[in-house]
């Protein structure tokens, strides 16, 4: 194994802990949300450790407060959190890891972690500490800030008044700008977008978004997407 | 009997954590199909798109334009101009919030 340099590690070490704070500080738009939409601040805070993934979270609470049943918040969630379990996969490579690192890797493993890794993949050694550090400090942060949210939402009586509810599609569309990386791939929102709007006034909430995946369902199998 | 938002928290979270140790633990064959890997990386995009419109068109199971699409549109608008994902989220509110205040949208 080539010793990699004192300076890129150190700059290994602060890129991963800088993308930990950036990411774990909009925990506090989710905490804030979460009891704006009638989750207490326990089961906010338990979304934080336990679920781990914001897109995921955002959802579950955005069904819940839209007055969409438990199915559809949990099968929501569940379809968003899939991804993780390739990351973990194209991940296992380099992390190889045995035992209980291997269950603690597993509740990290998420969008940063995984690009940080992969963005130092020409070092072993290197990849390794950047998922670590990164995971860390992502559940650190964003646990952190999920508890300044939820508090600081619970002393808020009318959340229009704040246009706190503006902020879940706002959250929405900045979690989904970065992957908008193709004509086909905004095409194939968009599309999803439209379902949505029609299904709208038919179904119960949440069922909607939930019938959107059939979309990435059918372009993924017949491979309109290139490289996805 | 347990309420239904823990049942959510709960099941959401083992899920997610089983979804993640299943990386680790399927042998990769299965997983690994090019197939499953585009519907996989397409499937955040099209659910993260439904959630934009849903949240903020839809109010139970009418559709209404209100202070939320102004405050989508100066999302959009701040992230054309790469702003970070704090100031997109508080920028809606804000804009929505102002509209309110003035009185010239619900």
């Amino acid at each position: 194994m080539i010793k990699v340099s004192h300076a890129r590690r150190r700059s290994v070490t602060r890129n991963s802990i800088t993308v930990g704070l950036a990411t774990g500080v909009y925990g506090i738009s989710f905490g804030a949300l979460a009891v704006t939409n009638g989750f207490s601040f326990t089961q906010t805070q338990v979304l934080s450790l336990g679920l781990f993934s914001g897109a995921s979270q955002f959802a579950l609470v955005g069904i819940v407060g839209a007055g969409g049943g438990a199915f559809a918040a949990i099968a929501t969630s569940s379809l968003l959190g899939a991804r993780n379990g390739l990351y973990a996969l194209s991940l296992a490579n380099t992390l190889k890891l045995k035992g209980f690192k291997k269950i603690i890797a597993s509740q990290l493993t998420i969008d940063e972690s995984t690009a940080m890794s992969i963005a130092n993949n020409d070092d072993e050694y290197l990849s390794k500490r950047a998922f670590w550090i990164t995971g860390i400090s992502v559940f650190v942060f964003w646990n952190i800030a999920t508890a300044i949210g939820a508090f600081g939402a619970g002393l808020v009586s009318d959340p229009k008044v704040y246009g706190i509810d503006a902020a879940v599609g706002a959250a929405f569309l900045a979690l989904l700008w970065p992957r908008l990386v193709s004509k086909e791939i905004r095409v194939i929102g968009l599309s999803a977008a439209l379902l949505a709007v029609v299904l709208t006034p038919i179904f119960q909430p949440g069922i909607p978004v939930l019938a959107s995946a059939l979309i990435a369902v059918i372009a993924g199998y017949k491979g309109f997407v290139k490289n996805a | 009997m347990l309420e239904a938002k823990w049942i959510a928290v709960i099941v959401s979270s083992v899920l997610a954590f089983l979804l993640k140790l299943s990386g680790n633990i399927i042998p990769a064959k299965y997983l690994e199909r090019p197939k499953i890997k585009a519907i996989t990386a397409l499937v955040p995009i099209v659910m993260l798109s439904a959630l934009v419109i849903v949240q903020t068109f839809a109010l139970g199971q009418n559709l209404v334009i209100d202070a939320r699409f102004a405050g989508l549109i100066f999302a959009f608008i701040l992230l054309l101009i790469r702003a970070p994902f704090i100031v997109v989220v508080i920028g809606a509110s804000l804009m929505a919030a102002l509209l309110r205040y003035f009185d010239l949208l619900n």
